[in-house]
Order: structure tokens, then C-alpha cells, then sequence
């Protein structure tokens, strides 16, 4: 208990110690720690951000796709309506090309049938001119006869 | 053991001597051999082994907090880093619960002592002969010095002188910081306007007196009841450390019990070394925390 010139030297390297703490440990350490608190923080805020921004986008990637998935929908719609339409329109078409197809070929065979009944007919002229010729024993004048053979003809 | 030229309270005696050096009563300087000798050396005399195991110690603590401080980065803490910062966060929990006012000298300031005392506490756990035995050793050997003269007082805090270097540095910060923030005018009038206050003022002028008295030892009592309860209580803990040392001297069984005691006393100790120091640096903190506010 011999209170001496020790204290005196205590209490300076004791406060030579605090003021170094003070100085030169203290400050750094601390903003240090307050540092790090900042960036955790921020770390955590950010996160909050990026978790919030990734719900949003997945709601509008969401969005899109029901978008996406209506306007096909309405696409596909379209384009049934349009290919039956075009059926529609092919087998009009076909009728009426069929249609014009047999009217050609029924005006083609009357035609046929007026060349050939006009082609027998002046066969049957000229078989009933030799026919009456034969009967009656000589030439008929057919230039003579013209206008009778005629009009046998128109008659048969 | 040193004990076997001794007597016991020889050995008790030498353990609790601090290695002095100053001024003989003849005018020489030297080292004083024996306790008388420091008696008449008076107060100019310094105990060396105070000084030098507590700048050791807070050497110690500078170097390894100065270590980390530089390496103080916001990135992943590691290792010794972690270890600071842990402490750090721990002294600026306590400082920021208990000290409101802004001052950046106080969490340093309870940061060192809390570290300091309690590295200088921690000697305490080496077991007492080791240090002063190499000492003896080394100071016969090599200087030729009488064994018995090298005394080697290892837990500083077992000093008084060191309490009260540290008890009397925040004693003058608290004065230092009632002037500064209170005011001349308004630290004395805590002083003498309380706790007996009248409306009266011839009363007034009668209590002060009184109040002077009861707040003025209350004042004086901080920094020496303070530092005594440190010094106390490692001394008395140093104290049985030796007592249960003597033990060794005495025969096998005696020995045995020793070393269980010891180990025993040692763990219980571990918990007073860091309540001590962690009630030192509190309490510092409060008594700066009272200097910054009136009541």
C-alpha cells in the first residue's frame, strides 16, 4: 500500500493508452461496423427490391402470356373461319365451273346432234333422190327438183 | 519453490512486494532490497514491475486492437477481426445504454480499461511462483542479484497505485466535464444546493455547508471506493493464489490438495477478474455519464 511516483505513471500510460484507443482504434473499428450495418442494409433492401420486382414481372410475364394465349386463340379462330370460308368459296366455284361445264357440254351435243340430224338429212335427201331416181327410171333434175327436195328435207 | 529458505509469511511478504527503484534515504537511487527500504524511499519511488507489466499488458491490447483496426474493413469479418469487433460491439452496447450525451472519448475510454484491467487481471491465473522464479533466476544469473531482494509483483492491479491511477485519471475527467458542461456556477451549486434544498434563503445559506459536506464525500468516495474494489478484490484473490501455493511445501497430500485448489480458485477467479474489470469500466461510464448531466 506504498502510494509512490506509480501512480503518477499509471495515470499517464493510462490515458496515453486511451488516447491511442481514442486515435487510432476506436474510429477505424467503428466505421467499420457501421459500414458493414450499411451495406447489410442495403444488401437487405436490395433484396426486398429484386424479390418485389421479380413478383411484378412474373405477374406481368403472367399478363403476357394470357395475352399471348387470347390473341392465338383469336388467330386460330380466324383462321378456321377463313379456311372454311375458303371451302366454302372453293366448292361455289367448283358447282358453278361444274355447272358451266355441263351447259358447254349440253350446248356442244346439240350442237352435235343439229349437225349430225342435219347431215342425215341430206343423206336421206340424196338416198331418197337416188331412191326416186331408181323408181322412176331417170336423172331427176335436182336443180329442177330443188325446191321439192327441200322441203322433203325440212320434213324428215 | 522460493519457500525453502522461508518462512511462510516470509513468502507471503516477498510475494506482495512490489520491485521498487528510487532514492535511498542516503541519496543514491536503486532498487530497494526490502520493505523497510521502500518505506523510507517515501513517494519518490516507482514500482518497476507495476510499470512494466502494464505497459506490457496495454501494449498487448494496443497492438492486437491496433492490428484489427487496421484491417477494419466492411467486408467479411475473420479471425482476430471477429474477435474485436465482438468486444468493440459488446463496450458500445454497454457505453451506448448507459452514457446518453455525445462524447467520443468515452466508449474508447471504457474500451481500454475494460481490456486493460482485464488483461492485467488475467495474470492472476499464471500461477504465482512462475514469473517471480524466472525473475530470480534471470536477475541472479545474469546481474548477480541476491534472490531474495528481486521482487516481481505480476498482477498489477494488485497495486494500489495502479487503481488509483486510473480511478484518479476518470476523476478528473468527471471534473474535467461537470465544469465543462455544467459550469462553474452550476457544478457548485450541485454540490451545495442539494439534497437539502429550502425556499427560504437564510435556510439556504445554513444548508449549504451540510451539503457541501455530504455531496463532496459522495464525490471523493467515487474514485476511491472505485479503485479500491479492484485493488481489493484481486488482492485478496493474489492473496489466497499464495496462500494455496504454500501448500506445495508441505508433502505430497498437501500438494495434491494444492493443486486442486488452486485449479478450483483459478476457475472461480476467472469469473471476478472479468466482473471486476467489466464493473470498473461501467462504472467509469456512469460516473462520466453523471458529470454530463445535471441532477
Amino acid at each position: 500500500m506504498n502510494i509512490n511516483l506509480t501512480l503518477i505513471g499509471q495515470s499517464l500510460a493510462f490515458l496515453v493508452f486511451v488516447w491511442f484507443c481514442m486515435k487510432f482504434i476506436w474510429p477505424p473499428l467503428m466505421n467499420a461496423l457501421e459500414e458493414r450495418k450499411k451495406n447489410i442494409a442495403d444488401g437487405l433492401a436490395a433484396a426486398e427490391r429484386g424479390r418485389k420486382e421479380h413478383e411484378l414481372s412474373e405477374k406481368r410475364a403472367a399478363e403476357v402470356i394470357k395475352e399471348a394465349k387470347g390473341k392465338a386463340a383469336d388467330i386460330i379462330a380466324g383462321a378456321e373461319r377463313r379456311g372454311a370460308e375458303i371451302v366454302e368459296e372453293a366448292k361455289t366455284d367448283a358447282k358453278i365451273e361444274g355447272e358451266r361445264i355441263i351447259t358447254a357440254a349440253q350446248t356442244e351435243i346439240e350442237q352435235e346432234i343439229n349437225r349430225a340430224r342435219e347431215t342425215l338429212r341430206g343423206e336421206l335427201a340424196a338416198l331418197a333422190t337416188a331412191g326416186a331416181e331408181q323408181i322412176l327410171g331417170k336423172e331427176v333434175d335436182a336443180d329442177a327438183h330443188r325446191e321439192m327436195l327441200d322441203e322433203l328435207a325440212a320434213q324428215l | 519453490m522460493a519457500s525453502e529458505k522461508l518462512t511462510s509469511t516470509e513468502y507471503i511478504k516477498h510475494h506482495l512486494t512490489n520491485l521498487t527503484f528510487g532514492q535511498h534515504p542516503d541519496g543514491s537511487w536503486g532498487f530497494a532490497h526490502n520493505a523497510q527500504e521502500i518505506k523510507e524511499m517515501g513517494f519518490w519511488a516507482i514500482h518497476v514491475d507495476t510499470m512494466i507489466w502494464s505497459f506490457l499488458l496495454g501494449g498487448l491490447f494496443i497492438w492486437l486492437f491496433g492490428k484489427a483496426a487496421r484491417r477494419a474493413t466492411a467486408d467479411t469479418p475473420s479471425g482476430l477481426l471477429n474477435f474485436v469487433e465482438w468486444v468493440v460491439e459488446f463496450i458500445d452496447d454497454n457505453v451506448r445504454g448507459s452514457f446518453s450525451a455525445k462524447n467520443d472519448l468515452i466508449a474508447p475510454l471504457a474500451l481500454t480499461l475494460f481490456v486493460w484491467i482485464l488483461l492485467m487481471n488475467c495474470m492472476d491465473l499464471v500461477p504465482v511462483d512462475w514469473i517471480p522464479w524466472a525473475t530470480q533466476q534471470v536477475m541472479h544469473h545474469v546481474f548477480g542479484a541476491d534472490p531474495h531482494h528481486v521482487y516481481m509483483k505480476v498482477v498489477t492491479t494488485t497495486d494500489v497505485n495502479a487503481t488509483f491511477g486510473m480511478s484518479l485519471s476518470v476523476f478528473v475527467l468527471t471534473l474535467y466535464y461537470s465544469f465543462k458542461i455544467k459550469g462553474p456556477i452550476g457544478f457548485a451549486s450541485e454540490l451545495t444546493m442539494q439534497p437539502f434544498s429550502a425556499k427560504n434563503p437564510i435556510l439556504k445559506i445554513i444548508f449549504m455547508p451540510i451539503n457541501l459536506f455530504l455531496e463532496g464525500i459522495g464525490l471523493i468516495s467515487k474514485p476511491v471506493s472505485l479503485s479500491l474494489r479492484l485493488f481489493g478484490n484481486l488482492f485478496a484473490g493474489e492473496m489466497i493464489f499464495i496462500l494455496i501455493a504454500l501448500l506445495y511445501s508441505g508433502g505430497l497430500f498437501w500438494g495434491l490438495m494444492g493443486g486442486f485448489l488452486q485449479w478450483g480458485w483459478a476457475v472461480f477467479h476467472i469469473l471476478i477478474v472479468l466482473l471486476q474489470a467489466f464493473i470498473f469500466m461501467v462504472l467509469t461510464v456512469v460516473y462520466l455519464e453523471m458529470a454530463h448531466h445535471e441532477h
